[in-house]
């Protein structure tokens, strides 16, 4: 759990990555902050930040006494953000990569629909 | 989130302890806050056994004054109970077995819990008849961390108890130190100079050097401090340029430089376009930053 970015986010965007990939179903109880903490290593707080990340970007709601759960609509939301991010966190660096060797915008559409065609199904 | 955030445990001001020709603490002021795990870290000899030793009521400090849970913690019935000091060194009374010890903890803190004690004991395996003097060196560590554990009081200090105890083991009490803090929150304070490994448990970090605290800052804050860039020396330059360096090696073209202060977003779009690298600067190594720099240039823009 060491990339660079502060360990609270690295927490949010897992519990994101779950709710993405549905094995966190919407209306389900997220992991509590403790159980978060006792799994990653980490402080507590630490990881109660990372969930209050969550809460403040309405992917979790806080039911009083109950706990944490998944918002009604959290996975879209999130495939929302995640498309508008897309152009920067993978374009921008693919075509910085493809001036840097000398591969031009349209040999790099190609490369896209061979690899995307050689897709295991 | 119901970590308490407002109360302080232990509160020193200025605190001095003079030894014959030494000095151990010089003009120290901190405060531990309650129900936080805290890092008391510096590099031996810095004062950190000769703070807690003080702070626990089993030394008394030359000048200053020392509160915990807002009282005088020497020779006083009230608080001793409720704190728990931990060390590497820990004596125990001769032929002592294990079970005596645990017994006489049991009886000294009030929140003893013999279920945790019992669960620790078959964690690390240790020999109950076994008495302590004859144990090696790891055993006697897990019996004062089991100490420190089990004996749940409201603020307990581990003075590198864990130093003795092989990698397995120690991970073995990071584990049960966090499980049982998240259930049963309390204040924590780890004396470490083996920084990485206690890194992510720790929410606020003291830091001594010399006798003096350098810095009390939470964790999260710290790293944000600096930040190491590798790339083209060219690049790397052009993005530093304006910034307090740490350090800077160089192979051929390429370059790693630490600098203080976080990176701006114009700054790490550049980075981007000039393909330079950020690592993160470990907490290990910010503190080696820290308490190796030229006094005379960067002492006081650190203590602040």
């Amino acid at each position: 759990m060491e990339d660079g970015r502060p360990l609270f986010v690295q927490i949010a965007e897992e519990v994101e990555s779950s709710v993405l990939d549905g094995s966190l179903a919407e209306g389900e109880r997220a992991p509590s902050t403790n159980e978060l903490a006792v799994f990653h290593r980490i402080n507590p707080a630490t990881a109660a930040k990372g969930i209050n990340l969550l809460v403040d970007r309405e992917i979790l709601i806080k039911r009083r006494g109950l706990g944490m759960f998944v918002a009604e609509g959290a996975q879209e939301t999130l495939r929302a953000q995640r498309r508008q991010r897309f152009a920067d966190h993978y374009l921008t660096p693919m075509l910085a990569e493809a001036r840097y060797i000398g591969l031009s915008v349209e040999t790099v559409i190609e490369l896209l629909r061979e690899r995307d065609q050689q897709r295991p199904t | 989130m119901s970590y308490d955030t407002t109360g302080t445990a232990a509160q020193v001001r200025g605190v001095t302890r003079r030894y014959r020709s030494a000095t151990a603490l010089d003009d120290v002021t901190v405060g531990f806050q309650q129900d936080m795990i805290h890092g008391l870290l510096g590099r031996n000899g810095a004062g950190k056994t000769s703070l807690m030793s003080i702070v626990t009521g089993q030394d008394w400090p030359s000048e200053g004054e020392v509160d915990v849970f807002g009282q005088r913690p020497h020779e006083n019935e009230q608080v001793l109970p409720r704190i728990c000091f931990v060390r590497e060194d820990q004596r125990y009374i001769d032929d002592a077995k294990a079970s005596h010890a645990f017994n006489a903890a049991a009886l000294a803190f009030p929140n003893w819990d013999w279920g945790l004690a019992e669960r620790l004991i078959s964690d690390f395996n240790l020999p109950q008849k076994t008495r302590i003097k004859k144990m090696s060196k790891g055993q006697r560590s897990a019996v004062a961390v089991i100490i420190g554990l089990a004996s749940r009081a409201d603020i307990t200090f581990f003075d590198e108890p864990y130093m003795g105890l092989d990698a397995v083991a120690r991970q073995t009490f990071y584990d049960r130190l966090l499980q049982d803090y998240a259930e049963h929150p309390r204040t924590i304070v780890l004396s470490s100079h083996l920084i990485d490994e206690i890194a992510h448990l720790i929410e606020n970090v003291v830091l001594i050097d010399s006798g003096r605290v350098l810095l009390t800052e939470p964790v999260e804050q710290l790293r944000g401090r600096a930040v190491t860039l590798v790339g083209r020396a060219d690049a790397v330059r052009e993005i530093t340029a304006d910034r307090e360096v740490l350090s800077r090696e160089s192979l051929g073209r390429m370059e790693r430089t630490t600098v203080l202060g976080a990176l701006t977003e114009t700054e790490q779009r550049r980075m981007v376009e000039l393909d330079v690298d950020v690592v993160p600067v470990s907490l290990q190594q910010l503190v080696v930053h820290l308490t190796t720099r030229d006094p005379q240039s960067g002492d006081q823009e650190v203590a602040r």
